[in-house]
């Protein structure tokens, strides 16, 4: 489903990502390590279309839809999902309704009836659950004041709410408890099925316990320089990434 | 500027949905001012001899008087020549009337703005609303029914004939002819505007409404505005304002006079979209307006709450004098400058009576090349034992090519007072930014989102159906106004 070839990027004109390829099929979950700086969270962002993020050369599709063409509320309605490293606040918007104008402006979008205020409202309070969130936050501004372990459980939240094809998780697993890290995990794996991928950036293989990686990949200089199954993980657990990268060299 | 910045920016400086002109015949004064002006001008009301002298006193004290400069604004000097101070529209000229004699294409105007005139096309008449076309009072409607609630409510204009001993007991009690340049000149030469008198006791059934708006061209508009509420009364009074497009600017000095007596309580929230001007800040209005209240009685409260979208330029203070013991007064403002638009805006809080209690919470967004400026003033006189004070000043960038500045004075003469302070100055992010487009909203939702909830605080003490309103009109402007 996403295809990203000879990918190239550059953050105020240096070159971050230097040709990186990747393919996630439907129903895959691909795990992304890497050392610190390696251009991981580049990635992310480019894919999102964020600003001051910009791609030189390749291409990245979702389901056959260039993404690099489009507007970043637009790849959102094309499927994508990130879940940020750092998520913002947004002080005074209360989370229901900035959940209720995103659920809206995609299924609008998507050419999908959104659901009636009940149903909506019914559906956030069970997605809350989920994430052994207590509803009080649907009422609290957007990550206000929230812990950071707890803005990263609002970031699954919102991916359960919008449905997407692709869900991009970047470093979602850092900061959280041993608890939290379940809940996270239990949400992507909940979410796991044949017409959804995963992009899962993460640094430890303890989040790799819980989510269970088809593929595992590691990024460094802005290149994919290896790619195994889950047991590449554990290896890199072991052994670190110098050995990979003297193997490259 | 991110480009999502910029997008907004463009939309913000484009759509005003007030903009058009009414085609009407008018009767108007050819411009100019002096003594036959203010003359004329009572004539034409048919006011008493008592009303023309205290215009023509005031008018006497304007012409020594020379416009402030102090407000961080800068426009082109108003030539006061040019103007014209009385424009009625054919035939509607001396006071309301039914609706069959209103001119048909004012009516129309009226539904365009979404304030139809016909009570039973209000919401279950909630509300009473006192429409003010350029210089005379159009409609009121719901009199009888506030009427048998002993409520008064009526264009001044009307207040000068039927109970002159209220106008005569409070007009210019609270805002006197000599208090300030504009205050001065509305004084002598104001047209009409809304007149609320409730009696001892009375909670007034309805929420209470005037609409303003101007049409004519080159034409002032000087509205005057009164409110009582007696002893253990209370009332919640709001009014809102458009103009049409033009790209000459029009004036507007208002004057709004509340007086609370013992117990009573004024909740006046204002939702102001005068026409702004165009993109390189070519017309709109010069909003330069004195509101004050007096909490003349004890445990009087006065509360300001205002949503400023519009005009050109605002120069406005809405102000509590906190003359009563354990009187309260309150200021809830929102100011969005976007275009080329100037705002210095902010509140007084006068604290002379013992334990008497103040709440500034002023809320600033700018956008584009606009300069939105807070100015408040605190003072605790030595009498005002146990005063208090919180202040809350928050403004919001979007873009980096506005201006926002913050000018709190506090004079403090009492060392029991007890003065807060808080101040703070965000940007509309680049990163929040792409999180709300990351989950789908576009720039203009996502801005129109932050600045609400930015403005939440404010919106808050806004009567229900016109915090909704007010929210809309946020959105409104704001389309356009990220880049
Ligand atoms: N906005 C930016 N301005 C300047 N440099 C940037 C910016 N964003 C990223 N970079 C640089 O790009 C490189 C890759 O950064 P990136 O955040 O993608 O790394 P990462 O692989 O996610 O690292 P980590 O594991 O520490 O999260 C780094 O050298 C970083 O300093
Ligand atoms: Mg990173």
């Amino acid at each position: 489903m996403l295809s990203i070839e000879n990918l190239q990027a550059s953050v105020d004109e240096k070159a971050i990502l230097k040709g990186l390829n990747l393919s996630v099929g439907a129903g895959e979950v691909h795990a992304i390590m890497g050392p610190n700086g390696a251009g991981k969270s580049t990635l992310s962002n480019v894919m999102g279309g964020r600003p001051g993020y910009e791609a030189t050369g390749g291409s990245v599709t979702l389901d056959g839809v260039n993404l690099l063409e489009l507007e970043p509320e637009e790849r959102a309605y094309a499927g994508l999902f990130l879940a940020f490293q750092y998520p913002v606040e947004l002080p005074g918007v209360s989370n229901m309704e900035f959940l209720k104008a995103a659920v809206e402006a995609n299924c609008e979008n998507r050419g999908v009836e959104a659901p009636n205020t009940p149903a909506f409202l019914k559906a956030a309070r069970e997605a809350c659950a989920q994430v052994n969130l207590n509803p009080d936050f649907l009422k609290r501004g957007v990550n206000e004041g929230f812990s950071g372990g707890e803005r990263k459980r609002n970031e699954i939240l919102q991916m359960i709410m919008l449905q997407p094809k692709l869900c991009v998780l970047d470093e979602t697993d850092s900061g959280l408890d041993i608890d939290a890290l379940q809940v996270v995990a239990d949400g992507v794996n909940s979410m796991r099925s044949d017409d959804r991928g995963f992009v899962v950036i993460t640094h430890y293989q303890r989040l790799l316990d819980y989510i269970v990686p088809d593929f595992v990949h590691v990024l460094s200089d802005g290149k994919i320089i290896k790619s195994g199954g889950s047991e590449l993980a554990l290896e890199l657990e072991k052994n670190g990434y110098g050995w990979i990268e003297q193997e490259v060299a | 500027m991110s480009e999502s910045v910029e997008r907004i920016n463009e939309r913000l400086a484009s759509d005003y949905e007030a903009g058009f002109v009414t085609d009407v015949e008018n009767d108007s004064l050819p411009p100019g001012l002096d003594e036959d002006t203010v003359r004329a001008i009572s004539a034409r009301k048919n006011e008493p001899e008592w009303l023309l002298e205290w215009r023509l006193k005031a008018f006497a004290k304007w012409k020594t008087l020379t416009e402030p400069e102090w407000a961080h604004v800068s426009y082109q000097k108003i030539d006061f020549q040019a103007l014209s101070y009385y424009s009625a529209p054919k035939g509607q000229g001396d006071g309301p009337k039914s609706l069959d004699e209103v001119d048909p294409e004012i009516l129309r105007t009226y539904e365009k703005l979404g304030i139809p005139l016909h009570e039973q096309k209000r919401l279950a008449g909630v509300v009473a609303v006192d429409v003010v076309f350029d210089s005379v009072s159009i409609h009121t409607t719901f009199k009888d029914k506030l009427a048998e609630a002993g409520v008064i409510f009526c264009p001044i204009s009307e207040a000068v004939k039927d109970h002159p001993e209220l106008v005569k007991k409070y007009l210019g009690t609270v805002v006197p002819i000599s208090d300030n340049f504009y205050a001065c000149l509305n004084s002598a030469v104001f047209s009409d505007g809304s007149f609320v008198f409730i009696p001892k006791g009375v909670t007034c059934p309805m929420e209470l409404s005037t609409y303003f708006r101007i049409n004519a061209m080159n034409t002032g508009q000087f509205e005057r505005t009164l409110i009582i509420a007696e002893e253990g009364a209370s009332v919640s009074y709001l009014e809102g304002c458009t103009a049409p497009m033009r790209d000459e600017n029009q004036l507007h000095a208002a004057v709004v006079e509340l007086i609370a007596l013992d117990d009573a309580k004024i909740k006046y929230s204002t939702v102001q979209n005068w026409y702004m001007g165009d993109e390189e800040g070519r017309g709109g209005v010069y909003n330069f307006v004195t509101k004050r209240g007096l909490c003349k009685g004890r445990n009087s409260h006065i509360s300001w709450t205002q949503v400023e979208t519009g005009s050109a330029i605002t120069w406005k203070y809405p102000s509590v004098v906190l003359r009563g013991d354990n009187s309260i007064g309150e200021f809830y403002s929102v100011a969005l400058t976007r275009g080329r638009q100037q705002a210095d805006t902010g509140t007084k809080m006068i604290h002379m009576g013992k334990n008497t209690r103040s709440t500034i919470i002023s809320k600033g967004i700018s956008a584009a090349r606009s300069e939105n400026c807070y100015r408040g003033l605190v003072r605790v006189a030595p009498t005002a034992e146990g005063a208090r004070n919180f202040t809350q000043c928050d403004s919001l960038l979007i873009g980096d090519t506005c201006g926002a500045h913050t000018f709190p004075y506090i004079e403090s003469r009492n060392n029991s007072a007890v003065i807060e302070h808080e101040a703070s100055t965000s940007k509309v992010s680049d990163d929040q930014l792409f999180l709300c487009q990351q989950r789908g909203l576009d720039p203009e939702k996502a801005v129109s989102m932050i600045v609400n909830g930015f403005c939440k605080e404010v919106f808050r003490e806004l009567p229900m159906e016109f915090a909704v309103e007010a929210g809309k009109l946020l959105e409104i402007s704001l389309e356009g106004s990220v880049g």
